[in-house]
This record gives C-alpha cells, sequence and structure tokens, in this order.
C-alpha cells in the first residue's frame, strides 16, 4: 500500500517546527506504524537526509515511551492503542497522514516528534510511592486484599505514563495520570497511610509544571492506550478534598 | 589467572547469613562521603540506587530512556518466582533451588542459585509493600501459578504486567530518593566507557543523548545494571534499544565475560511475518498454563486449524514430555518447535510457526475465566496479528529472548575489576545454561534490594578516606578522547549502508549459525562473516547527521559496533564448549533421540573470557562448578 506523510520535522526546541511531506510506496499492511517510520528513515538516511526522531522502545505497547499525534489523534486511530501497536492495516491504500509530536506547555518538544516528559516523573517524586524503605517489609499476606479491590488497584496502576492524556486534552491537564496513581496507592492497605500528603503533594506538582486543569471533556479517556477511566480524577478530587478537610492546620 | 568466586564458607543454606554476619559495614556518617555510579534502571538499577540512596550514600542513576519507568524489566509479562508455599504443594527454598539448578543444566553456582531462592521470600513482601498489586483470591491472599519447568504453583503475577508493576514499585521507590536528593538522575544518557584509575573502577563516560555532549563522571564505586544483550540477534523480543555496549566496554577494560553464547530462545513469541519487521513480541509463558501446542501431522497442511481434527494433530510437547507437558523448560519447548518446523509442519505464511491452542481451557473453563487470567495477552495477540485468539489458537515461534551471559561475577556480584559491580541480566550468575521462566525478574530484584546493598558496602568499607575522585584525571581525559574519536569515526565513515542493515544481517548470521542450534563448522564460518561484516561496516556505514547533537543513528551505530565484537565471542564460546547444555545445543553432542547431551567429566565450568585486544582471539578463563549438594544428573522432562 502506498502512504503519504505530513510529519513535523523540528531541529530542537529552540527553532521553528514545520511540516514536511514524504511518499512511501508498496507498504506491507501488516507493518507496524513504527516500522513505518524505520522504513521511512532507511530512506532518508541512504539519501543522506537526517532521519525522523521519535521516541519508542519496547514496541509492545507496555514501556509508554512512543506516542504521537496521528491525523490529530493521539497514539492514532484506534482505541487502546499505543503507537507501537497501531499497523498499517488501520489506514486505506493511499491516505495522507499527519504525524506530530504531542503537544503541551509541560512537554516541550526536543526535536522531530520527540517531547520531554520528565514532569511526569517529578510528579510522581513527590509523592507518587509508598514510603518503605528496602529490606524489612513484614509478611505478604499479613494483610489480606480482597481479589476485586487489587484488581481495581491494578486497572490504575496499569498506567504506562505515555502522555496520551495531556496531549489530546484541550488544557494539557496531566489529570488522568496523576489520579490513577493516587487511586492504584489509596486503594491498597499499603498506600493509605499517606493518603493525604500524598494527593496534596502530587496535585500541587502539577500545577507547578504548567499542566492545565482538568475541565471533563473525557478526552483523556477515550484516548489512553490503557483505558485508565476517568473515574479516577473523580476520586483524586474526593482525596484531595478529604485531605484539606482533614488536614491539620 | 584464577577466579575467586569467593563463596562463603558454610552448609548451603547458611552460606548467605554467614557473608552477612561478616561483612564490613559504613557507618552512616561515612556513607555521604561516598559517590556510587548505578547504570540502568530496570528492577536491579533501580531498586538497588533506591536502596543506596535510602542508607544515605550519594548515588548517580543513569539511563537512557526518557524515564527510568520505561527500563525493559517493564515488558516482563508472566509472574516472578517465590517459594512461599502459599498453595501447600510441596515448595520450599530447596525444591526452588534445585529447579533452577536444574533447569540450568547445573550450569551455574551452587550458592548463587540457593541465595536467589532463599531471598525471593522476601521480595514478594518488599513489593506488595510497595503496593504491587499482585493477583490474589477472593478470600484476599496472594495467588500463584506454575511456570515452565516446575511441578509446583510458585509464580506470582500482576496479570500480564507482572514486570511493569514490579518496576513501577522500584521506580517510585527511586524516584521518592530522587525527590529527597539522595539520588541524582540523569536519564537520556547512554554510558560509552568505564574509567579505571590504579585498577579500580572509578568512573563512567556518558552521553547526554539529548545534546550530544559527553560527560565525565566519577564514583568509588560502578554498578552496571544495564540489562541483557539479545538484541544482537535484531529480531528478539526485547526493546529496540537494549544492547551489551555497557558491559562490552567495561570488558574492554578487563571485566571478564562469562558464557557469552548462552542466550535464551523463547518458545512462546509471535513468529516473523515480513523482512521490514523491528521485533519479535513475547506472548507469556503463563499461557502454556491453559494453552495447548501442537501442529498438523500433515507436512505442508493447507487446511484452517479449527478445520483439522483432533486425530490429525501432534501436540509434541505432552507427547514428547509426558510428566511437564506443555510446561516443558524453554530450552526443551523451543528445540522441540524448531525440529517440528524444520522437518515440514511448521504452520502460518512463512511456515514458522507451531499453534498455542486454547480451545480445551475454553471449553473446560468458560472464555470469562480465560479472559480473566490472559486479557490483555490476547488483546495484544489482536492488535499485533488481527487474528482473535479466542476463536481460533494463536502462531507462536521460539525467538532470541534473555541473555544468562555477561560480566563475570564473584558471589559479591563484583566483576574481576575492583569496584565494578554487574547486577541482574548483565551479570552470568544464578541461571546457567537455561533461565526458568519468572526467575528474572526474581534475580534482578534481590540482587538490587537484598544482596549489593550488602556486598557494595563490603567493598566501599574499605573506600572511606580515599576522598572525592576528579575527573580532571588523566585517566578520564584519556576515556573521553577515546569515545570522541569514535564517535567522529562513525560520522566520518559515510558509507552507503545503514546501521540497520548490518545489525539485520549480523542477526540472521547468529540465528543460522549461532541460535537454537550450533556446530563446529557454522560457528567457524560465523567468527570469519562477522570479521567481514565488521570490517565492511567500518568502511561503508552511513551515519547521517552530526555528533554533537541528538542522533538516534550515532547511538545505534556505536550499540552495533560493540555487537559485532560480542557476537564473535558468542561463537567462540560456543566453539570451545564441546557438549550441548541448556540454550548451547551443539548438533554434534545430542542423544539418539535428539536430546541434549550434557559432557559433565570436560565441561562443568563457566567459560570467562578475557579480551586480548582488537585482531586477537579472546583467552578462555575457567571457573570449575563444585557440586556439595546436588550432583548433576541427566535434565529429563518425560
Amino acid at each position: 500500500m502506498d502512504l503519504h506523510l505530513k510529519i513535523w520535522r523540528q531541529k530542537d526546541n529552540q527553532s521553528e517546527g514545520k511540516l514536511v511531506n514524504y511518499d512511501l510506496t508498496a507498504l506491507n499492511p501488516h507493518m507496524s506504524f513504527l516500522e513505518m517510520l524505520d522504513t521511512l528513515n532507511e530512506k532518508l538516511i541512504v539519501q543522506g537526509d537526517e532521519p525522523v526522531e521519535f521516541d519508542h522502545d519496547c514496541r509492545e505497547g507496555i514501556c509508554g515511551q512512543c506516542g504521537m499525534m496521528i491525523n490529530g489523534l493521539a497514539h492514532g486511530p484506534l482505541k487502546n492503542t499505543t503507537t507501537c501497536q497501531l499497523h498499517l492495516r488501520s489506514f486505506r491504500d493511499g491516505e495522507t497522514v499527519l504525524i506530530e509530536p504531542f503537544r503541551a506547555d509541560a512537554f516541550p518538544v526536543k526535536k522531530d516528534l520527540k517531547v520531554d516528559r520528565s514532569a511526569f516523573d517529578r510528579i510522581i517524586s513527590s509523592g507518587g510511592f509508598v514510603s518503605i524503605n528496602t529490606g524489612q517489609a513484614p509478611d505478604a499476606t499479613a494483610i489480606p486484599i480482597t481479589h476485586q479491590i487489587a484488581e481495581e488497584a491494578f486497572d490504575s496502576a496499569a498506567c504506562i505514563g505515555c502522555g496520551a492524556c495531556v496531549a489530546t486534552c484541550k488544557n494539557a491537564s496531566a489529570a488522568l495520570f496523576t489520579s490513577a496513581k493516587i487511586t492504584h496507592m489509596v486503594l491498597l492497605p499499603q498506600g493509605k497511610e499517606e493518603r493525604s500528603n500524598r494527593v496534596l503533594n502530587m496535585v500541587k506538582q502539577m500545577d507547578v509544571e504548567h499542566f492545565g486543569h482538568c475541565s471533563n471533556t473525557e478526552a483523556c479517556e477515550v484516548e489512553c492506550p490503557q483505558g485508565i477511566s476517568v473515574l479516577n480524577i473523580a476520586r483524586m478530587n474526593y482525596e484531595y478534598s478529604r485531605a484539606l478537610f482533614f488536614r491539620k492546620k | 589467572m584464577i577466579l575467586d568466586s569467593k563463596i562463603p564458607e558454610g552448609p548451603l543454606e547458611q552460606k548467605w547469613d554467614n557473608y552477612k554476619k561478616k561483612a564490613k559495614l559504613v557507618n552512616p556518617a561515612n556513607r555521604k562521603k561516598l559517590d556510587i555510579i548505578v547504570v540502568g534502571t530496570g528492577l536491579a538499577g533501580s531498586s538497588l540506587a533506591a536502596s543506596l540512596g535510602e542508607m544515605g550514600y550519594n548515588v548517580k542513576s543513569f539511563c537512557f530512556q526518557d524515564s527510568p519507568r520505561r527500563a525493559h524489566s517493564v515488558a516482563a509479562q508472566g509472574g516472578v518466582n517465590a517459594a512461599k508455599n502459599y498453595k501447600n504443594d510441596g515448595d520450599s527454598v530447596y525444591r526452588m533451588f534445585v529447579d533452577t539448578l536444574k533447569g540450568g543444566d547445573f550450569r551455574a553456582r551452587e550458592a548463587n542459585v540457593y541465595r536467589m531462592a532463599e531471598c525471593s521470600l522476601n521480595l514478594i513482601d518488599q513489593a506488595v509493600a510497595q503496593g504491587v498489586p499482585f493477583g490474589r483470591e477472593y478470600g484476599g491472599y496472594l495467588n500463584n501459578r506454575s511456570f515452565g519447568g516446575v511441578q509446583v504453583s510458585r509464580t506470582f503475577y500482576a496479570r500480564g504486567q507482572t514486570g511493569q508493576q514490579l518496576l513501577l514499585g522500584s521506580y517510585q521507590a527511586l524516584m521518592r530518593q530522587v525527590g529527597k536528593g539522595s539520588v541524582q538522575l540523569f536519564s537520556r544518557h547512554e554510558m560509552l566507557d568505564l574509567v579505571m584509575i590504579d585498577g579500580k573502577a572509578r568512573g563512567i563516560i556518558v552521553r547526554n543523548l539529548d545534546t550530544g555532549d559527553i560527560e565525565r563522571h566519577s564514583a568509588h564505586a560502578v554498578v552496571l545494571a544495564t540489562g541483557g544483550y539479545g538484541k544482537i540477534y535484531y529480531l528478539s523480543t526485547l526493546a529496540m534499544g537494549c544492547n551489551g555496549s555497557a558491559i562490552w566496554r567495561a570488558h574492554k577494560k578487563g571485566a571478564l565475560m562469562a558464557s557469552p553464547s548462552w542466550i535464551q530462545v523463547h518458545p512462546t513469541s509471535l513468529p516473523q511475518s515480513g523482512d521490514y519487521q523491528s521485533k519479535l513480541t513475547l506472548m507469556s509463558e503463563s499461557l502454556r498454563n491453559d494453552g495447548r501446542i501442537w501442529v498438523p501431522l500433515k507436512e505442508n497442511e493447507t487446511r484452517k486449524p479449527n478445520d483439522i481434527p483432533e486425530s490429525e494433530r501432534d501436540y509434541y510437547l505432552e507427547r514428547k514430555y509426558p510428566a511437564f507437558g506443555n510446561l516443558a523448560p524453554r530450552d526443551i519447548s523451543s528445540r522441540a518447535a524448531k525440529e517440528r518446523i524444520d522437518a515440514g509442519f511448521g504452520i502460518g505464511p512463512l511456515k514458522n510457526a507451531v499453534y498455542l491452542d486454547f480451545s480445551k481451557a475454553i471449553n473446560e473453563q468458560g472464555k470469562e475465566k480465560i479472559q480473566e487470567k490472559y486479557g490483555n495477552l490476547f488483546e495484544m495477540y489482536l492488535k499485533i496479528t488481527g487474528y482473535n485468539a479466542y476463536e481460533e489458537p494463536m502462531m507462536i515461534s521460539p525467538s532470541a529472548h534473555f541473555s544468562m551471559g555477561g560480566l563475570w561475577v564473584d558471589y559479591e556480584l563484583m566483576t574481576t575489576i575492583p569496584g565494578l559491580f554487574a547486577l541482574g541480566e548483565a551479570n552470568f550468575a544464578d541461571h546457567g545454561a537455561n533461565r526458568l521462566g519468572a526467575n528474572s525478574l526474581l534475580q534482578a530484584s534481590v540482587d538490587g534490594y537484598f544482596i549489593a546493598p550488602y556486598t557494595i558496602a563490603n567493598f566501599l568499607s574499605n573506600e572511606i578516606h580515599t576522598g572525592k575522585i576528579s575527573t580532571d584525571n588523566i585517566e578520564f581525559e584519556k576515556a573521553e578522547n577515546e569515545v570522541k574519536q569514535q564517535i567522529k569515526g562513525f560520522i566520518n565513515i559515510n558509507g552507503t549502508k545503514t546501521v540497520d542493515h548490518f545489525h539485520k544481517t549480523l542477526g540472521k548470521l547468529l540465528y543460522d549459525y549461532c541460535g537454537l542450534a550450533r556446530n563446529e563448522e557454522g560457528l567457524k564460518y560465523a567468527i570469519e562473516e562477522i570479521k567481514k561484516l565488521k570490517q565492511e561496516f567500518y568502511t561503508n556505514v552511513k551515519v547521517s547527521g552530526q555528533g554533537d547533537t541528538m542522533n538516534t543513528e550515532l547511538e545505534k551505530a556505536g550499540r552495533v559496533a560493540d555487537y559485532f565484537e560480542i557476537g564473535e565471542l558468542m561463537c567462540y564460546d560456543a566453539l570451545t564448549r564441546n557438549e550441548s547444555c541448556g540454550a548451547h545445543f551443539r548438533e554434534e553432542y545430542q542423544t539418539p533421540d535428539g536430546e541434549a547431551l550434557r559432557n559433565d567429566s570436560e565441561f562443568q565450568f563457566i567459560s570467562a573470557w578475557a579480551w586480548k585486544g582488537e585482531n586477537n582471539e579472546p583467552e578462555l578463563i575457567k571457573e570449575p562448578l563444585i557440586f556439595e549438594e546436588i550432583q548433576p544428573t541427566v535434565r529429563s522432562y518425560k
């Protein structure tokens, strides 16, 4: 199959970017989207041009490193799918495909399709953990956790931190990412002790990083490759109010 | 050179306790005088960096990804082993030790394997305390499942994303320390050389992958937790960035490489479908709990799988290995699949796969139960192949996966370079010639959480008077210049073929001649071909862009340059081991019915290799394996 690509090329964070046209022919529909970009890059390198820089690593939908806007959609047209798991069979022969980086103030472009998502790491660093040191943990069965709670916690913990929720949000809000971690932790008995400090610190860090506020459009859930629910955001809001209420003055 | 493995005295079950009792400590006030570099943020690296940060050392943590949470431990699916015996099915630390030693074809050190089994108990406790949402029974207690090579249920799991959840636990512990300032994080940095001063590891040279800047970092100890080099085959289950450069460059500075040819070929990955392919995706081994593996009885079968009646199917694992059936260990299962495919019974468009069939399990347990256990794997299969595995069997195929080989380390996980440690998949220890499923997350985690914090302290206790190590030292300058020269060299070649072309060509050579099966003639041929390919690379590779900016092609060029040398050493290693064991199947050494034929009288040793320079053959140094507790037997899963 053939594809016409319009790809965002930007030398670095200081330079202006622009869309550049590329044509690819005789592509195998079973090829993954990133393999299609590999094919383009091979062509560019041989021609003496610089290849398109994009982030990727595991190529099995779990590391969270890949991610780009494809025809205006984070990770492309399929539901609950990372860019690396998207295959050309999802496109029409001869289609024009627009490829841009994830855009948000908190995710500055590094080069071409690569963006800086370290703001997510700083949010985790501000409280997204259980404060337990190594080596002296109590027996794992000492605190039973029901099957249902473990599964619910898992649903939230499954976030891969790709940033699609931010990129697709008109406010560039990190509410889905942050709330998923808060929910994962607060559902489990191990994470309950620090629930107030955690939510206050993490929400504060979102602001420091210039993520926007959530205005409940729910676009994040639609484009999340892991299907993380917006109910996490509701829980974060509840936890935040609860923490303010119980805060020691 | 005589290798001292430093195995502590005393009975097997007391060795680790004896070590800990005698290991020297570093006073908390002195810890802040000591710098430690940890390269890699997978389970081993992040858990160690977090642990050392908690203790009060100055830690610098490096990874080449954009975030430490992306390390490839994240992709491990099926589970992590621990001898908790929650199922009351006869498990124990001792049984786990025996299973692991036997699974590895008696080519690992008893003391290391026992310690890993022993520490497995603490790991589950640690992970649960961090909030890892392992699978639970309805009563609230932890659940287990079985993995290949064992007859008990000792594998703890978090759906099909166990690696992700364990890594998030250690990543969060790491980020907690980053927030406290006890660990300094350097993401998008790649180690390009090890710096040695007066015979000790004292620092690293890294490239900032965002800016292209070359940086010097010094420390009193350097830890490599950089994972395996299975991506050398190009098509593998590993992430695109996985590489062997950090350990290889340490090897060239004097650290020995052990058992490099032992690379596990995983039996259940998705088959290759075309030349454009960049990787092969793993389907967790846990699927073999309920999936039955078969091929058609008829050669070149053209019917669809559901149209082939039961009587015309060959469930070859159940036929050949009735005691373990579909849960036969990975090396056995992979070879059995290759044997059927080579004999003309392979299925799929390229006739390179076998079926993994869930119809019986779905009939017996219902689709819902199977969905709950493996749903995300079935979804992944659908996304990649476009086929629904609830309705027809999955197509699976063997592919390169885990390197059992790596830097030689002693019981303290220290390499032959004082002050240089190697953890997790970057070292050779614990798995022998074949790794049992769900032991990789375990080894990486216990190395980082429970072993290295003690052994590194033992080393550092002699360093408290050393003082700050200056990066102005001539050795740093020399190493930095060499790195810069290499980068300039790649850019200046300006040939006609891409880095990926060379990587793919090397990978195919290795699959054909140093893959699931090897023979003397093929290995000798491969060594010559790799040399030629390497020569062509240095005269005809095309690396576009500049050295002093972000440049992914340049990163790849450095890794592939190292792969040529690692590949060559893999072939030497395979050539000198005139026996078949675990992942190493020499065609000349097999039983009449095609099983691996081990030779304990001549090859009961670890091959440790020394670098002898660019155009010289490497030197083989042997570490004899002494079995005090159990005597090696012929592995049988029949």
